[in-house]
């Protein structure tokens, strides 16, 4: 798994069962998920030591011995644990769906990002025209609407820390808001099944205080001082290349990068070809033209995703894995 | 005393004496062979990649293939194991002897939905051997549009055995109406029959629209008609509608016979009548209608209406409430019985503090805005786990031990039995209890790989299942020892009224000598005179 997209904000943070929560959602979600569990406790643990005292007192002794009473109804009793479990679900019922109300509707001030979900890594791109791959930036105490869609299959995009998911569709527009009030950095998994690359269908949230947004819009998409092989190795993992393109010669769900440049490759269907410069070109904007044998045509276009510099800057970048 | 009873085990030989019987109880023997294997193979799969998730990174299986396991695994155990499992195997065998009657009412039905079973079974096979099929068992659009597995196979398989489970149902609802012995009035009915006819009633009515789904699926692959493809302009959340539509009921094709065995062996091994026997007989009823209207609990991130969500989550809960019931009748018929700690009743226990925690978990997952961020992760893979396998398979398997010395003539190991279950629960609840935390702390189902922080975590959940395997292995063990060397077993070991248990053990091909005149109730086992 690559660890660019990994983040230590679930395991080590927050409560027994929960992640740190950030954001206006998680203290009531957790305040209902502990008093499900303690309203739990309260039922079931009487109900163990009951069934225990029973056990014991009414084992049977002798092979032939029988029952000391034969009870099959109490009008008391079958009431008594009816009626307050009815009410438990209800109130567990009303406040589930007051918070999911709250999740539904994103205030009107909020900040849109449009999202875009593909085998295997999650675009976003920001009002004022950046884009990214597996980095979502977004300034604290600001609320966020997330407009997200698929380019193939279905998709979902889930941040712990926020206690937020929700599926990711094909011809379909879902949306998502959050507000973290908390600087940071927290995972993003895809929650939805979509293949081999799944489980590497990672991102972070980074979460910046105003200035540092500042700072981050006028800096992102520079990179214009970089040296071209330089850039294209930052581009290798912040537009989510590693996810399935190794640079070490192991096989990940596409072919390796390493010792690519110059080598022959036959092609699924016949045909091979040197690699070069255009067929880089070709297998980044029109991926299916000439699909490797042994690997599946499942890489998705990245034509509008990289200009023609970052294009560039990741055949340079291939170039020295030799 | 050398003379072997006749019994329809022994009643003819012959492999095609087996082939092309139509003795309910063969059948039901078949089945169980048939179920065994399959979850033997299911469980296989399991701890396949239950060991590729030892760690995150790669072991045994590239992510694809463990896609095609962890797909493959609950493809078996959902539709070749748990969803045939009591009602075809001990079902098959039971209810004509719980009826006192002589077959089910369709022998020949039967034998074909056998047959339908064995077919439906192969195709399941050819997948897995042809391209093992790689969608998850849910076979959501428009991934199993897409994949180059063996999708069609697999659905096909599907498919068929939904027919197979149609007409078992079809069977067991005549026979109940018009196979009960003189004298056995509805009321007077065992629970185990109820639980069948509430049982069948789904099957009827639900495993159609999942067969017109898949076949949808598989029109959709070869055709391009464009119902779920998006592409095509058609819609992939309308699948999961379908699809759920059959399955959740289906679960409760898997856990109402699971239920009735709970009533049976309370009953039994307290000798005590039932608490609230309609009260139970009618849940029964209830949960099979209101089951068919609480798809949409699945679809609460899917971007389904918030109004659908909400009818859905409340719908879930009332649904829920006839379940508690149950369980608390059954503690409430333990109350100055005269209990006896046998195999079978362990499994009761087992059940009661397995199902109650899938139970509880699961009122956390019908909370709309707790679903949100538990959806799709390890805490859902944990719920169904504790209900599905904490509760269907741990009545299942208390049943077995339960009607084992009927349907074999012969006891086990009570010791054996008594260190296996053992090892059962305590390597149940490693594997899944860890996966509780493991989904609320945020880790995603379905994962190949995962963040290094949940290492832990998961190789424990590993281990435990290696503790499962060997209590089921040495499970396996004493049974089929018992086959050879157990003792022979008596008509009524357990002193139960039930009328299977008033004939012979086995039990001659006909049930019964003559056909028995029922004049109490199922569980009429009397008390102490008080001194």
């Amino acid at each position: 798994m690559d660890t660019s997209l990994q983040t230590e904000s679930l395991l080590h943070t927050g409560t027994t069962f929960f992640p740190e929560g950030v954001g206006p959602f998680a203290s009531s979600m957790d305040s209902l998920f502990y008093f499900i569990f303690w309203g739990s406790v309260i039922i079931f643990v009487p109900l163990i030591l009951v069934s225990i005292y029973f056990l014991i007192a009414y084992r049977r002794k002798r092979e032939n011995q029988l029952a000391t009473k034969q009870m099959t109804h109490s009008t008391f009793l079958e009431l008594a644990w009816t009626v307050p479990p009815t009410i438990l679900v209800l109130i567990v019922f009303v406040w589930g769906f007051k918070g999911f109300l709250h999740m539904s509707v994103a205030p009107l001030n909020s900040q849109e990002i449009h999202v875009s979900g593909k085998k295997w890594f999650w675009e976003f791109s920001y009002p004022n025209g950046n884009k990214g791959i597996g980095e979502l930036v977004v300034p604290v105490d600001t609320p966020v609407t997330l407009l997200m869609t698929s380019e193939d299959v279905i998709h979902s995009f889930f941040v712990p820390n926020f206690r937020i998911k929700r599926d990711v569709l094909p011809n379909r527009y879902t949306k998502l808001w959050f507000e973290a009030d908390k600087v940071g950095n927290y995972q993003v998994f895809c929650t939805e099944y979509c293949g081999d690359g799944h489980s590497a269908m990672l991102a972070v949230v980074r979460v910046l205080s105003a200035e540092d947004y500042e700072d981050w819009l006028a800096e992102a998409n520079s990179g214009d001082d970089l040296p071209l092989d330089k850039l294209g190795e930052k581009l290798y993992t912040s537009k989510a290349c590693a996810t399935c393109h190794s640079t070490d010669g192991t096989s990940r769900v596409g072919p390796t990068w390493k010792s690519l440049f110059g080598s022959k490759k036959a092609f699924v269907g016949g045909g091979t070809a040197t690699v070069d410069e255009n067929y880089i070109h070709e297998s980044i904007v029109n991926p299916g033209a000439k699909v490797v044998a042994g690997f599946d045509n499942v890489m998705p276009t990245y034509a509008g995703s990289l200009n023609d510099r970052e294009i560039s800057a990741l055949i340079a970048y291939i170039k020295t894995l030799q | 005393m050398s003379q072997v009873a006749l019994n329809y085990l022994n009643a003819t030989k012959g492999l095609k004496s087996w082939f092309c019987t139509l003795d309910h109880k063969r059948i039901g023997i078949m089945y169980l062979i048939c179920i065994a294997v399959a979850f033997g193979l299911g469980g296989f799969f399991a701890l396949a990649l239950r060991l590729e998730l030892i760690s995150p990174k790669e072991i045994l299986f590239t992510a694809k293939q463990y896609n095609q396991l962890f797909t493959l695994h609950g493809a078996v155990m959902v539709f070749l194991f748990i969803v045939p499992s009591i009602p075809a195997s001990l079902g098959n065998f039971l209810l004509p002897l719980q009826l006192g009657a002589k077959d089910v009412a369709f022998p020949r039905l039967n034998l074909t939905s056998w047959y339908v079973y064995v077919f439906g079974a192969l195709f399941c096979v050819y997948s897995m051997v042809a391209g093992a099929v790689d969608t998850g068992w849910t076979f959501y659009t428009p991934y199993s549009i897409d994949s180059a597995t063996s999708v069609i196979s697999m659905t096909l398989g599907a498919f068929i055995l939904g027919f197979s489970s149609i007409l078992t149902g079809v069977n067991f609802i005549v026979t109940i109406h018009k196979m009960r012995a003189p004298g056995l009035t509805w009321f007077r009915l065992p629970l185990m029959v109820w639980a069948l006819y509430a049982t069948s009633i789904i099957q009827v009515l639900a495993t159609p629209v999942l067969a017109i789904t898949l076949l949808l699926l598989v029109l959709e692959r070869t055709m391009g008609i464009g119902i779920f493809n998006p592409a095509l302009g058609g819609d992939p959340v309308l699948f999961q509608h379908f699809f759920w539509f059959y399955s959740h009921p289906a679960v409760y094709i898997m856990i109402l016979p699971a239920m009735g065995i709970m009533s049976e062996l309370v009953t039994t091994f307290c000798r005590k009548d039932i608490f609230g026997y309609k009260m139970i007989a009618f849940s029964s009823l209830a949960i099979a209608i209101i089951s068919f209207l609480v798809w949409g609990h699945h679809l609460f991130v899917s971007g389904q209406s918030d109004y659908a969500a909400m009818i859905f989550s409340l719908l879930t809960y009332l649904v829920a409430i006839p379940s508690a019931v149950k369980v608390f009748n059954w503690v409430a018929t333990m109350y100055r019985g005269s209990i006896q700690i046998k195999a079978p009743f362990l499994y009761f226990l087992g059940f009661m503090f397995l199902f109650c925690i899938g139970g509880f978990t699961g009122v956390m997952l019908g909370a709309l805005s707790l679903d949100v961020h538990l959806h799709d992760t390890y805490f859902v893979v944990a719920h169904f786990h504790y209900v599905m396998m904490g509760g269907t398979v741990m009545a299942f398997i208390g049943g077995l031990h339960y009607w084992w010395p009927k349907m074999f003539g012969r006891m086990y190991n009570e010791t054996l039995a008594l260190i296996a279950w053992a090892f059962v629960m305590l390597g149940f609840n490693m594997v899944f209890f860890t996966q509780f935390i493991l989904g609320s702390k945020g880790m995603p189902r379905r994962y190949y790989s995962y963040l290094d922080q949940f290492q832990p975590l998961h190789a424990f959940s590993t281990v435990g299942s290696w503790v499962l395997a060997v209590g089921f292995i040495l499970m396996a063990f004493y049974l089929i020892d018992s086959l050879l060397n157990g003792k022979k077993a008596p008509s009524n070991p357990w002193g139960a009224m039930t009328l299977e248990w008033q004939t012979q053990s086995p039990p001659i091909t006909e049930n019964f000598l003559e056909t028995p005149v029922v004049t109490h109730g199922p569980y009429d086992f009397g008390m102490e005179k008080q001194s």
